[in-house]
Order: structure tokens, then C-alpha cells, then sequence
């Protein structure tokens, strides 16, 4: 028999079955993730399965970031209805202000080596930048995970993505993310594993490994999963008392498709309304006028985001006149960090609007809305119509120095320029 | 499933229809009550979709139908209009679980031949067919796995969790 993909040992070890691609597996969960946003429905369907109390709520996490604050007795209700089942249950429980669950699982170190977990939100593939299968699902597999600590998975086929080389000034994870999205599309992955390997990798912190984990679904991929190394054991050390068992693919294993990113030689992109693998080099777009300038989500939230962002505007000088810049940490954490460094004084200073941790103006559920005719630039994953509530806005996706580039410029510009 | 027999008027969208596009991401802090949700279904796409839309009306799509979001209410809102099954080339996988979990009919065919209106009837013989009865082509799409015909055959993943008590290959 030919080895095998990461995806396979896991969801093998995690089956009890040689699971391979196409075959479908009944497969032990070892961390699920429920947000504000899709714990509410999934606990009618756990009680209408005739669920009670979960199989095993250690294995359960509960993040309410989808409504920070609560604005309305609608999101309140749905607060307490989260709330309450996590306490009653003694399952984790991170309450609204505590930052992004995908980023709360990853920080507490849930998500780990060679496991298995999905989250009830599309942005669970975020954690395979930590070497764990993590997938999304809905409400009502949640509810089935909650009542039988298990999930049929299809176990999927493999795309091998081998990066080389190490980026160049300027150039980011997310420009990476995103030429991957334009190459693929954003189908080119449905029902497949992206399966990151390559010299490439050592060169690529966790936090930026998570931002091309994250964007995995953004081409239709179940999971978007890395190796584990001493970048990764290092991340986790003060994260978790836990043992994991990494798992390496097989020198012969399988794949359906393979394509290599020379890291060195790519530029910054930019995903243009109303697709995201609407993917062009940056400099199509430059001198395009910016009205709102988002940074923050689950895929550019983290303290490096904040940093490179920072540094953009700092060397050119702060925010053009016009340009609304938006701040949302993805945690308290990194709250916190911004904070204790003097980050958050910095964007304060150049006039950002602070927004409590969380999901934030990502998909228009709280947070700063933008007004009609207005043209953002965000660092988040989505650039649909209607994505950050307002149908009549259009939404640019980019690396945090893509996006303060145009917020320095009031228009779309290289952040290689902006700040040589 | 056995003896599926669906007939209704196609509703045809395009391409790459995310989850926001089927119903807002900002609906679902107000309601999650598919008969309120279904008011605003595709509201940014189609103005007269949510009023024109009648019990039996089959979704009809292009490649990668509910792209995005994994958030159920855009299956639940669907079957709040009484749409009975969705027919697409391809769905994204969050989509396609959630429908079959909910009793959505999600079926995988190349639909170019199908046009706005157009009559389907939908039945199952050997596998699911469908039959375009406004210009007689006949389509056959993708078996389903046998765990998700059980789900489907069950009447969702409640009640097949009830009988079951956990999932059985």
C-alpha cells in the first residue's frame, strides 16, 4: 500500500480505520469549537436529538465573538442562552470582549498536533497551521458532536503546496494566501486538504502560518494543514501540559494535485470585490480611493498584523485625511500586548477607532459598518457583497501593510513604496 | 427518500452564490425563524426573489453553491420558503453537510441545460433523477454516499441521531 497523507494518518488514528482518500470515516473529536453565532441553533437540534448533557464537555469550547457588545435583547438572548448551557455543563466558556474563538482555541493551546477538531464557524480550518485536522461545520454537526464525541468525515484527497524560499520586505503571509486563492480558486480545493510542506515552512512563524490555514476554506478546502516542527513546539509550550503526537506524511504518499510558491518572488496582492479569488497583483488597483481601512479577524488580528501595520504608518507619517481606520485585536491577549508595547497608543495616536476583541465588522454582525459608496481595504477573509453589512460598499482583502499603505495614502498603494 | 417524487419551478442563480448572498450574516441577530429569515432570502441578489418564491420552487445553481459561512440558517431560511431540494455542479462542503443534516435535497448535476422557470420533476428508481419537462432533458445527478442517503432517508440528522444515538457506517 502507498503511504500517506497528513489528513490520513489523522483521521486513521482518529477512525481506528486505514482511512484513505474517499473513504468515509466515523472519527473521535477532540476539541469543538461553538460560537454565539451557531451555539444557540446547535443546542435546539441537540435537544430535539434528545441530547441532555453533552457526551463530554471538556472536549467543548464556547466563544461569544460574534456580537460584541450584544446590541440588541436578540444578541443579549442569544449571550444567555450560550452562557448558560456552558456553565450548567462546565464547558470553557469565553465571554464577549474575550477575542475571536478560532484565536481563543489556538492561544490556549485546544488545537494541537495530530488531533482532531472542528469549530461550528467555516474559520475552523485556522488551527492546521498547528498540525491538528480542524475543519468547520454547522450547527446542527455540532449538536451530533456534542451528543457522541464523534463526526463522519469524508476523508479527503490532498493538495500538496510546497513553499520555498523565505518573503521578501514587504510582503506578506496574506499576500501569500492570496495568490494561492487566485491560483486555485475559489472552488479549486472543494473537498480537498491543502497540505503545506517545504523548506518554505522554517521560515514562516505560527502566526503566519495561521493566516494561510485560515484562508484554506477561501478555495473550498476542508482542512489547510502544516508539519509540526520546533516552531510549532515552541508555540505551544506555555500553552499546554498536554502530550501530542505530530504526525509527518509518507515520503510516498498520495496527492490529487501539486503546485509549488516560491516565496521569494511573490508581490503584494490584493482581492478585488466581490470574490476573493478575484486576485490581482496589488499594483493593478494602486491609486484606487480608500474610504475605510479594517484591520483585525481571525486571519489578521494577531500583534505581528498590528505590528506591520504599524510600522506602515509610522514611517509614512499616519492616516491620510478621509480614510476611517478601524483597530480589532483578535484577543484580549493581543489587546493586552498592543497595549504593554505602546502599538495601541501608536494607532490611538494616528486616530484609529478601537473596537472591543472579537469578530468585529468581519461579517457586519457588530462593529463599525461601512457607509454606502465606501471603499474598503481590510485584512480579513471575506469580500462578498453585504460582507461587513452594508450591500453597497466594496471590500478590498490585503496584508496588514497592504491595508495601512492605504490608509497612509488615502488610496491603494504598495506598502514596498509607502515604506521602503 | 424512497418514493421521492418533487416537482416545482426552477429558480436559477449563477456561480460561486456565497452563504451571505443566500441570506445576511446581519439577519441572523435578530431572528433564527426560517419563516422570518425566508423574507431575506438572496435580498441583495434578487429584490423579488423572497416575494415571488412559492412552496416547491427548486433552487437551481452554478459551481460551488454556499461557498463561505457554514451557518445553517442559509439551509433552514431555504426550506422555510419550501424549497424542497437545490440543484448545483458543485457545493461547498459546509452547504452540502448542512442540507442533507437539515433534509435539503442537495443535488450534484451540470445544470446549463436548466433555465429560470423551467418545470423539474425530480424522482428516485434506481437513483435520483431529474426530468426538465419544459424541454425534455433529462438529468442524472451524483450518487450520494450511503451514510448521507441514511441521514437523508432518516429525515436529517435529527432523527437520525435520535434513532442511532450516534453515527453507524
Amino acid at each position: 500500500m502507498p503511504g500517506k497523507t497528513i489528513s490520513e494518518k489523522i483521521l486513521s488514528r482518529k477512525s481506528g480505520l486505514d482511512a484513505r482518500a474517499g473513504d468515509i470515516a466515523v472519527c473521535e473529536i477532540d476539541c469543538a469549537l461553538g460560537t454565539d453565532a451557531s451555539v444557540p441553533m446547535a443546542l435546539d437540534y441537540f435537544a430535539a436529538m434528545g441530547g441532555t448533557v453533552p457526551h463530554d464537555p471538556r472536549r467543548l469550547v464556547f466563544a461569544l465573538d460574534h456580537y460584541v457588545p450584544p446590541q440588541s435583547a436578540q444578541t443579549i438572548e442569544l449571550h444567555r442562552i450560550t452562557t448558560e448551557f456552558a456553565r450548567r455543563h462546565g464547558i470553557t466558556l469565553h465571554g464577549a470582549g474575550q477575542g475571536i474563538g478560532h484565536q481563543l482555541i489556538v492561544e490556549t493551546g485546544r488545537a494541537l498536533p495530530g488531533e482532531l477538531a472542528v469549530g461550528a464557524d467555516s474559520h475552523a480550518v485556522t488551527y492546521g497551521a498547528l498540525n491538528c485536522f480542524a475543519t468547520g461545520i454547522g450547527s446542527s454537526d455540532l449538536a451530533a458532536a456534542m451528543l457522541c464525541g464523534k463526526i463522519w468525515l469524508r476523508v479527503p484527497a490532498s493538495i500538496k503546496v510546497t513553499l520555498t524560499g523565505a518573503l521578501s520586505p514587504g510582503v506578506y503571509p496574506k499576500d501569500v494566501a492570496l495568490a494561492l486563492v487566485g491560483i486555485l480558486g475559489a472552488d479549486g480545493a472543494n473537498y480537498c486538504a491543502l497540505e503545506f510542506c517545504g523548506p518554505g515552512v522554517a521560515t514562516l512563524a505560527v502566526d503566519d502560518r495561521l493566516v494561510l490555514s485560515n484562508l484554506a476554506v477561501e478555495m473550498g478546502a476542508k482542512n489547510g494543514i502544516f508539519p509540526a516542527d520546533a516552531t510549532t513546539d515552541a508555540y505551544l509550550y506555555d500553552r499546554t501540559k498536554q502530550a501530542y503526537a505530530a504526525v509527518a506524511p509518507d515520503a510516498d504518499a498520495i496527492y490529487v494535485r501539486e503546485l509549488a510558491i516560491d516565496l521569494g518572488s511573490l508581490t503584494p496582492r490584493l482581492a478585488l470585490p466581490h470574490l476573493v479569488d478575484n486576485v490581482v497583483p496589488l499594483d493593478q488597483a494602486a491609486g484606487t480611493k480608500v474610504h475605510m481601512v479594517y484591520l483585525g479577524t481571525c486571519t489578521g488580528g494577531r500583534l505581528s498584523d498590528f505590528h506591520q501595520a504599524r510600522d506602515v504608518l509610522r514611517a509614512a507619517g499616519g492616516v491620510a485625511p478621509g480614510v476611517q481606520l478601524v483597530v480589532t485585536p483578535a484577543s484580549r491577549d493581543v489587546r493586552d500586548a498592543m497595549i504593554a508595547d505602546g502599538t495601541l497608543a501608536d494607532f490611538l495616536s494616528y486616530g484609529a477607532t478601537v473596537v472591543e476583541p472579537g469578530c468585529g465588522s468581519c461579517c457586519g454582525t457588530c462593529g463599525v459598518i461601512p457607509p454606502d459608496g465606501a471603499t474598503v481595504v481590510s485584512t480579513a477573509n471575506r469580500n462578498f457583497k453585504g460582507r461587513m453589512g452594508n450591500p453597497r460598499a466594496s471590500i478590498y482583502l490585503a496584508s496588514p501593510a497592504s491595508c495601512a499603505a492605504a490608509a497612509a495614502r488615502g488610496a491603494i498603494a504598495d506598502p514596498r513604496e509607502v515604506a521602503p | 427518500m424512497s418514493g421521492l417524487c418533487l416537482q416545482g419551478r426552477a429558480r436559477v442563480f449563477g456561480d460561486d452564490i456565497n452563504t451571505d448572498a443566500i441570506i445576511s450574516s446581519t439577519r441572523k441577530r435578530e431572528s433564527l425563524d426560517p419563516q422570518v429569515l425566508r423574507q431575506y432570502l438572496f435580498e441583495h441578489l434578487s429584490k423579488e426573489f423572497a416575494a415571488s418564491v412559492r412552496p416547491g420552487d427548486i433552487l437551481v445553481a452554478g459551481k460551488n453553491f454556499g461557498c463561505g459561512s457554514a451557518m445553517e440558517i442559509a439551509v433552514t431560511a431555504v426550506l422555510g420558503a419550501g424549497i424542497p431540494a437545490v440543484v448545483a455542479p458543485s457545493f461547498s462542503r459546509t452547504y452540502f453537510r448542512n442540507a442533507i443534516n437539515n433534509g435539503l435535497l442537495p443535488l450534484v448535476c451540470d445544470t446549463r441545460s436548466i433555465g429560470e422557470g423551467d418545470v423539474l420533476s425530480i424522482s428516485q428508481a434506481d437513483g435520483i433523477s431529474i426530468c426538465n419537462e419544459s424541454n425534455g432533458v433529462r438529468l442524472e445527478p451524483e450518487p450520494l454516499p450511503p451514510i448521507m442517503l441514511a441521514i437523508l432517508s432518516a429525515g436529517g440528522l435529527v432523527p437520525y441521531m435520535r434513532q442511532h444515538g450516534s453515527f453507524t457506517l
